[in-house]
C-alpha cells in the first residue's frame, strides 16, 4: 500500500514525457484477426470494458483485422492465462485483465504462470468498489450498517473467495471486527441483481455494475473504497475518511501474451494508446465511474510487481 | 391504454423504411446463421454489433434483435434436415425433426417448427408487453434455492423422458452431470475432472459439442450402419398447398406442445441464467411426459417439434426482459445486446421504461413486426432447405461431416473440441447400440452448472439446512412437485418390477 495510485500516475506523467521524443513506425501490422481473450465471462465489468474498446477500434477504423472477443472467464481467470500461457501466435493474441491477472496465479501456483512474462500493452484505467444496501433495509450510513453486521448473521454476495469484492469484504471484517457470510456468484451482474431482489443484504460491486439500480433508487451505496470521492456519487465518503488508509481498484489493462514480439507490442501500444484518448472512451470512463490511471508499458511491469506484493498480503489477511 | 399508445408507437417506429429493411435483412441473416452448425445468435450478433454504429440505437437494436430471431427460426433447419442442430437453442429440435425428415416428412417438421416458432415469439411478446415490470419483480424474487427448485424440476422431468428404462436413464443424467462438472469450479476457482491433464478441457466440455458429436457424427454414423448406404432420399417435394396442409396437421398435432413450449420457454427465458437452450430443452421433457402416448416422441411428432420451437423464440423474447428491465443478460445472446447498450450510451434498469420510452417501445414494435417477416421468409426458403434433402446419402454424409467439425470447431475455436466431439460422435454410436437414451445426457450438461451453484449457493445461505427449499414461499412448491415426478417413476417401476417377479415364479 505505499505507492499509492497517485504517484503512480505521476510517474506515468513523467514517462509519458520522455516517450514523446521519438515514437518510430511500427513494422507489425496484424495479418489475421486477432483473438482478443476476456479474462470473465459474457456480460460482466471486464466483457463490457472489452466489447466497448471493440467497437471504438472498429468505429474507428482503427485496425486493418478484426479484435474477436473470446470470454474464457473459467476458474477465476485460469482459463485465459493458460490459454494466453501457450498461444499459438503470440502476436495475434490479447488479453482483457482485471485484478485476477494478480491473484490467481497467486492462489492457483500450481498452473505455472509467471505474469512477468506477459507483455504490457496498456492499463485503460481503475474501476473502484462501492458498498452497495437495498434501500428496503433502511440503512444510510455507514455507521448504522456496522450496528447492523454485528447483529450477526449478515449475507454478502460476491463473485467469489479471493476475487476482488471478497478482499475488499475481509478487510472491511478484520478492521471493524465483522462477521459476514459470504456467497459467492459467477458475475458482477448476478450479484447486483440478487442485492436488488433482496436474496442478498449488501455487496461490494463496481459502481458500473450497479448503475441501473442505482438510478432506480433500488440500491444505496455507503461507502467507496477510492482515493477521493466518486464524481457520480458526491455524497458517498470513503473508507480513507474514516481514517483507514485502504483503496481498492480493479484494473482495466490490456496484456499480450507471452513471447509477443516487439514489434508487435510497440503496434497494440500505439493502437491502445490511440483508442485511451478518443472521446468515446474517456466519456465511457466518466460515465462509468472509472479512474483514469495510463501506464506505459515499462511502468506497467512496475505496478504488476507492487499489486502481486499487495495481493500477497490481502491474500495471506484473508488466510488463503 | 397507454401501453397500447406506446405500442403502436413503437410498431409505427420499426415500420419506418430504414427499420423495416434492417428487420428483413436481420432476420434473414439470422435464419442462415442459425442454419449453420456452430454458429448461433451469439456469433451472428457479437459478429455484427460494430455494423450498427451506422445507425440509430433503435434502429440498431431492432436490426441485432431480428438477427437473434431469425436465429431461432433457423436453428431448426439444420436440425431437421440434417440432424446436426443447428445452434444450441435447436439442440431440442433433432429429436423429433430428424426421424420425422427421415419419413420423408421433412416438409411437415419443418412447417411445423415455423409456425411453431411464430406463435411461441408472438405470445410471449403479447405476455412482455403487457406485464413487462411484473414480471421484473418475478425475475428479481427468483434467488439461488428457487432457480435450483426450477432445475429439479426439469430434471425430475428427465425422468419421463429416457423412455421406460429408468435405470439406464438415471446412468444418462449421471453421464451428462459428469461431463458439465469438468472444467473449472466456478465456486472455488479449482479445476477438477481434468481428464488426462488434457488442458482442453480446462474450458470445460462445451455443450454444443457435445451435442453435434452425438446428433451430427452419431447420427451419421448411425445412419450409414443401418441402412448400409442405401437409404432413400426423401421424395418430398414442396408446393404452396403442400405448405397449407402441413401447416394443418402441424397444428393439429402440434398445438398443445406450441401452447407448452411458449409458456414455459418464456418463463425460463425471463429468469436471468437460463435462456433459450434449458427453456426448449424443458419444454420438449414437459410436452413428452404430458403426452397421452409418449413413446410416440423420438420417432417423428410434430408436437416434439412444436415445444422446443416454440419455446426457443418465446424465450429469446423473455431473455429480452431482464436485460431491458434489470440491466442483466437472461442469455448469452442478450448478455452481448448488453454490451451494445452501453456503447450506444444507454444504461439498461429500472429506470429504461421511463428515460428511454422510443427505444423500448420501438424494439417491442419490432417483435411483433419481426415475427412476421420471420415466419415469410423461413416459408419462402423452406423449398430450397428441402431440395438439400433431397441429395444422395452419399453426398449428405460428407457435407454432415464437413459441417459437423466445422461447427465443434466454431463453437469454441479449439481443435481439442473437434477431437472431443468425434469422441462424442463415436461414444454415442455405442451407447445407442446398447439401448440408453442420449437426450437426458444432453439435458444434464446443459442444466448442471446452473443446478451445481445455485445449489450450493442456496446451502451456503441457510448454512447447510436443505429445509431452505422446502420454506421459502416459491422454492418450496416447485420442489415438492418436483420430489413427487421423481418419486412416481420410481413407484411405478418397483411396482411393475414386483408384479414382474411375482408372474415369473407362477410360470
Amino acid at each position: 500500500m505505499a505507492l499509492t495510485k497517485r504517484t503512480l500516475i505521476k510517474l506515468a506523467g513523467a514517462v509519458a514525457l520522455s516517450g514523446l521524443i521519438a515514437a518510430p513506425a511500427t513494422a507489425f501490422e496484424p495479418t489475421k484477426p486477432i483473438d482478443f481473450v476476456i479474462m470473465a465471462g459474457a456480460g460482466g465489468g471486464a466483457d463490457k470494458i472489452a466489447r466497448f474498446l471493440q467497437s471504438v477500434a472498429e468505429k474507428k477504423g482503427l485496425m486493418t483485422r478484426p479484435l474477436v472477443p473470446n470470454n474464457k472467464g473459467g476458474g477465476s481467470g485460469a482459463e485465459a492465462l493458460i490459454a494466453l500461457k501457450g498461444a499459438s501466435d503470440p502476436d495475434h493474441t490479447i488479453l482483457v485483465t482485471l485484478n485476477s491477472f494478480f491473484t490467481t496465479p497467486l492462489r492457483q501456483p500450481g498452473l505455472g504462470i509467471d505474469i512477468q512474462t506477459f507483455t504490457p500493452v496498456a492499463m485503460m484505467g481503475v474501476d473502484p468498489f462501492v458498498l452497495w444496501v437495498h434501500k428496503d433495509s433502511g440503512i444510510t450510513t455507514f455507521e448504522q450498517w456496522l450496528d447492523e453486521v454485528k447483529k450477526g448473521g449478515y449475507i454478502m454476495g460476491g463473485t467469489g473467495k479471493g476475487q476482488e469484492d471478497s478482499l475488499v469484504i475481509t478487510f472491511l471484517e478484520q478492521t471493524f471486527g465483522l462477521k459476514i457470510k459470504y456467497i459467492p456468484y459467477k458475475g458482477g451482474g448476478a450479484v447486483a441483481k440478487d442485492l436488488a431482489g433482496q436474496q442478498i443484504m449488501a455487496t461490494v460491486n463496481n459502481p458500473s455494475e450497479a448503475k441501473g439500480f442505482y438510478a432506480s433508487g433500488d440500491v444505496v451505496p455507503l461507502l467507496a473504497f477510492s482515493d477521493e470521492r466518486l464524481a457520480a456519487m458526491p455524497d458517498v465518503r470513503t473508507v480513507k475518511e474514516l481514517g483507514k488508509d485502504f483503496s481498492y481498484y480493479n484494473q482495466r489493462a490490456v496484456v499480450g501474451a507471452p513471447g509477443m514480439s516487439d514489434d508487435a507490442a510497440a503496434y497494440y501500444q500505439k493502437l491502445f494508446e490511440t483508442i485511451y484518448n478518443t472521446t468515446e472512451w474517456q466519456d465511457y470512463m466518466a460515465s462509468e465511474s472509472l479512474s483514469p490511471l495510463w501506464l506505459k508499458a515499462d511502468d506497467q511491469r512496475a505496478y504488476w510487481k507492487t499489486q502481486v506484493e499487495r495481493h500477497k498480503e490481502l491474500l495471506a489477511a484473508m488466510g488463503e | 391504454m397507454e401501453i397500447l399508445a406506446n405500442l403502436s408507437d413503437g410498431i409505427w417506429l420499426s415500420l419506418q423504411p430504414i427499420n423495416l429493411i434492417l428487420i428483413l435483412i436481420g432476420v434473414t441473416l439470422g435464419l442462415f446463421i442459425g442454419a449453420m452448425p456452430g454458429l448461433g445468435s451469439v456469433n451472428g450478433v457479437a459478429i455484427l454489433l460494430p455494423i450498427t454504429f451506422l445507425v440509430p440505437p433503435s434502429s440498431a437494436i431492432i436490426f441485432l434483435a431480428a438477427i437473434y430471431y431469425g436465429a431461432m427460426y433457423g436453428g431448426a433447419i439444420s436440425s431437421i434436415t440434417l440432424g446436426i442442430p443447428g445452434a444450441s437453442t435447436a439442440v431440442a429440435t433433432t429429436f423429433d425433426g430428424r426421424p420425422l425428415a427421415l419419413k420423408g416428412r421433412a416438409s411437415l417438421a419443418l412447417v411445423t417448427a415455423a409456425l411453431a416458432s411464430f406463435i411461441g415469439g408472438s405470445i410471449s411478446v403479447v405476455l412482455f408487453t403487457g406485464f413487462a415490470p411484473l414480471l421484473a419483480s418475478v425475475a428479481l424474487s427468483f434467488g439461488p434455492p428457487e432457480i435450483f427448485a426450477l432445475m429439479l424440476l426439469a430434471f425430475a422431468t428427465f425422468v419421463g423422458l429416457g423412455g421406460d428404462d429408468i435405470p439406464k436413464t438415471v446412468f444418462s443424467i449421471c453421464l451428462g452431470l459428469v461431463f458439465a462438472a469438468v472444467g473449472f469450479d466456478e465456486i472455488s476457482g479449482e479445476p477438477r475432472l481434468v481428464f488426462f491433464g488434457i488442458t482442453g478441457f480446462l474450458h470445460g466440455i462445451n455443450f454444443l459439442v457435445l451435442a453435434i458429436g452425438v446428433y451430427g457424427i452419431g447420427e451419421m454414423l448411425w445412419t450409414i450402419e443401418t441402412t448400409r448406404g442405401k437409404i432413400t432420399s426423401t421424395e418430398a417435394k414442396m408446393s404452396f398447398k403442400g405448405i397449407i396442409a402441413d401447416s394443418k396437421e402441424g397444428m393439429k398435432r402440434g398445438w398443445r406442445q406450441t401452447l407448452i413450449g411458449s409458456g414455459i420457454g418464456f418463463f425460463v427465458g425471463i429468469l436471468p441464467a437460463a435462456g433459450a437452450t434449458p427453456g426448449s430443452l424443458m419444454s420438449y421433457s414437459v410436452a413428452k411426459m404430458t403426452a397421452k402416448n409418449p413413446k410416440e416422441y423420438g420417432q417423428g411428432h410434430p408436437g416434439g417439434i412444436a415445444a422446443p420451437e416454440a419455446a426457443n423464440n418465446a424465450a429469446s423474447t423473455g431473455s429480452m426482459l431482464p436485460m431491458l428491465t434489470l440491466g442483466i443478460p437472461g442469455s448469452p445472446t442478450t448478455a452481448i445486446l448488453l454490451g451494445g447498450m452501453v456503447i450506444w450510451g444507454l444504461t439498461p434498469g429500472p429506470r429504461m421504461f421511463t428515460d428511454q420510452p422510443e427505444f423500448v417501445w420501438g424494439l417491442i414494435g419490432s417483435f411483433y413486426v419481426s415475427n412476421v417477416f420471420a415466419l415469410v421468409v423461413n416459408l419462402a426458403f423452406i423449398p430450397l432447405f428441402i431440395w438439400m434433402l433431397r441429395m444422395p446419402f452419399t453426398v449428405l454424409a460428407p457435407l454432415i461431416f464437413v459441417l459437423s467439425v466445422v461447427g465443434g470447431y466454431a463453437a469454441t475455436r479449439d481443435m481439442h473440441d473437434v477431437w472431443l466431439m468425434l469422441v462424442f460422435g463415436l461414444g454415442a454410436m455405442a451407447l445407442r447400440k446398447l439401448d440408453y437414451p442420449l437426450a437426458p445426457a444432453v439435458l444434464a450438461i446443459v442444466l448442471g452448472p446452473i443446478a451445481e451453484p445455485t445449489l450450493r449457493q442456496s446451502l451456503l445461505l441457510s448454512s447447510g439446512d436443505p429445509a431452505i427449499f422446502l420454506n421459502r414461499p416459491i422454492a418450496g412448491p416447485i420442489t415438492l412437485v418436483a420430489i413427487v415426478l421423481i418419486l412416481m417413476p420410481l413407484v411405478k417401476f418397483l411396482r411393475d418390477k414386483l408384479r414382474g417377479n411375482r408372474a415369473g415364479t407362477a410360470t
